[in-house]
């Protein structure tokens, strides 16, 4: 198996972006990655796209030719591929452009992620996010896709003694880093009593526990590690790749606490690069409500089950901590157009690694993580990087 | 989202009845019902017995919903609990008949027949289990 580097990266403004459609947003992001890596429309071998639901938000499938033929490749031919797993659409994406790379069939590839979601209303925007959750076991009851992860947040209360403190200490943190990151949603700090007293949308979560929709593009080049440098003087070494299933409905789990998912996830990748959670120096988690960074770090091995909420007091998931969460601003604050979401952790990933992630760049990083969930955690996708 | 009525119609058994079934290798028990047990596998297969879940559980966590689809906007807030039925499958649904303040993790509930939803005015309504808090503890 050949190792992979990601050598080109590109992303859109992420936010409400009504004077852009569905191809110039996939466009200008595929564009940025592909000036950035060095390489020409000749040398590429596929694409590979994550999107979530075009087809409802957008009215669009078949997108995987679209954004082929939106980025000017058609007349080239260029294989292309749609890739979906729900929230997790974008690492998916990476990682079957990996594979491809890994397996020795592709030398380059071009990943892209999209969603499109202010061009519905914003009922018709959380019906179709809610499609991720079990229709027919847990929708059909009335649950909802915020209800899903509040049920778990709920169950974390009782059993660890985690506090509505906690789950709005990680909004107001990942909106601090947000307000240093040009491409974020929400470019700006909220405190603590604001975060507290948000309007509630499902017990015990409130507004600002909730990811915001989002319009954006996120695109990566990805290129045999043995040619990188033929393209790029920066190259990232992607080291780990990870993937698991779990049951579609939360409930039907051996744990509502632990997205099992996650922890077979992160132990792929872990083996695969031969290192442990200690050795990880920063990582982008999926946090589309606060409850599920502190599942994540916890489930990662970052720290203890149980002790996610209180990363944050203890100078660990903090921009200065001992391992900082979601320097982008995490889904929270950058944004969740949700089949971007998975590329647009590589790109922050790779941000960090290449030393250019300017006021919130951590110091001396040399391993990164990202980390995408689908749906409850139904699908997770990991990666590691390493700088080359 | 409207589906055809039929996609209703064909889970009528589960969702009237909480009828799940039992793997006869394992005797490990499913709701809703499974084609074959996630355990045994090809064991399994052809020896799945259907089986009536006594509709008796307790909350193992649950939401107040206070953003709701449109199908349940007039509903809200209401609760949706994970509730553990004493067979051991473990199903997500409305706490109905208490006080939203008096549900709590650890409450006895037992399922009960009700009204889910419906497709608007003249459209299909829809009919499932909740739970309510049971009977001697209320």
């Amino acid at each position: 198996m050949r190792d992979v580097a990601v050598i080109g990266i590109g992303l859109t403004k992420f936010g409400e972006l009504w004077d852009k459609s569905f191809r110039q947003l996939i466009s200008e992001a595929g564009s940025k990655a592909i000036l950035d890596s060095g390489i020409s429309g000749a040398d590429i071998d596929a694409m590979y796209i994550g999107s979530m639901s075009s087809g409802r938000f957008v009215g669009q499938e078949h997108v995987g030719a679209l954004v082929a033929d939106a980025s000017g490749f058609s007349h080239m031919h260029i294989p292309a591929t749609r890739v979906e797993g729900a929230c997790a659409s974008g690492a998916l994406a990476v990682r079957e452009g990996y594979l491809s790379i890994a397996s020795g069939i592709n030398d380059v590839v071009v990943i892209g992620g999209i969603e499109k979601m202010n061009d519905v209303a914003g009922t018709t925007a959380t019906e179709t996010l809610q499609t991720a959750a079990d229709q027919e076991w847990e929708a059909f009851f009335g649950q909802t896709f915020p209800g899903i992860y509040a049920t778990i947040a709920t169950r974390h209360m009782h059993e660890y003694g985690t506090t509505k403190e906690d789950l709005a200490k990680v909004a107001v943190k990942n909106h601090a880093n947000g307000a240093l990151n040009p491409t974020a949603q929400y470019q700006r700090e909220i405190t603590l009593e604001k975060a507290l007293n948000a309007t509630m949308v499902a017990y015990p979560l409130g507004l600002f526990d909730c990811s915001p929709v989002t319009d954006g593009a996120a695109s990566v080049v990805l290129c045999a590690a043995e040619k990188a440098k033929q393209f790029s003087d920066k190259p990232v070494k992607i080291i780990g790749s990870g993937q698991a299933s779990d049951t579609l409905a939360l409930h039907a789990r051996r744990d509502i606490c632990t997205l099992d998912a996650t922890v077979y996830a992160g132990k792929m990748a872990y083996n695969q690069a031969k290192i442990q959670p200690n050795d990880i120096d920063f990582a982008e988690v999926h946090d589309c409500f606060t409850i599920a960074e502190i599942l994540a770090i916890e489930d990662l091995g970052f720290v203890k089950k149980g002790e996610g909420g209180k990363a944050i007091d203890n100078k660990i998931s903090t921009l200065d901590g001992s391992k900082p969460i979601n320097t982008s601003g995490g889904l929270k604050s950058k944004g969740h157009p949700v089949g971007a979401t998975g590329v647009a952790q590589i790109v922050e990933v790779a941000l960090q690694l290449r030393g250019e992630a300017d006021k919130r760049q951590v110091k001396d990083v040399k391993i990164g993580l990202a980390h995408n969930i689908g749906g409850s955690g139904a699908t997770c996708v990991v990666h590691i990087m390493e700088r080359m | 989202m409207k589906s055809n009525v039929a996609r209703f119609w064909r889970e009528i058994p589960q969702r009237y009845n909480l009828i799940g079934n039992k793997c006869d290798s394992c005797e490990r028990i499913f709701f809703p019902p499974r084609e074959s047990c996630p355990y045994c596998r090809r064991k399994s297969i052809g020896k799945m017995k259907d089986l009536k879940l006594n509709g008796k559980g307790e909350v193992i966590s649950y939401t107040i919903i206070h953003v709701a689809p449109e199908d349940f906007e007039k509903q809200v807030p209401y609760p949706v609990a994970v509730i553990k039925l004493d067979e051991g499958p473990k199903v997500t649904a409305q706490i109905v008949d208490c006080d939203i303040s008096n549900v709590k993790i650890g409450m006895k509930v037992e399922s009960t027949f009700r009204r889910i939803q419906e497709d608007g005015y003249i459209g299909a309504i829809y009919y499932g289990y909740k739970f309510k808090p049971l009977e001697e503890v209320k």
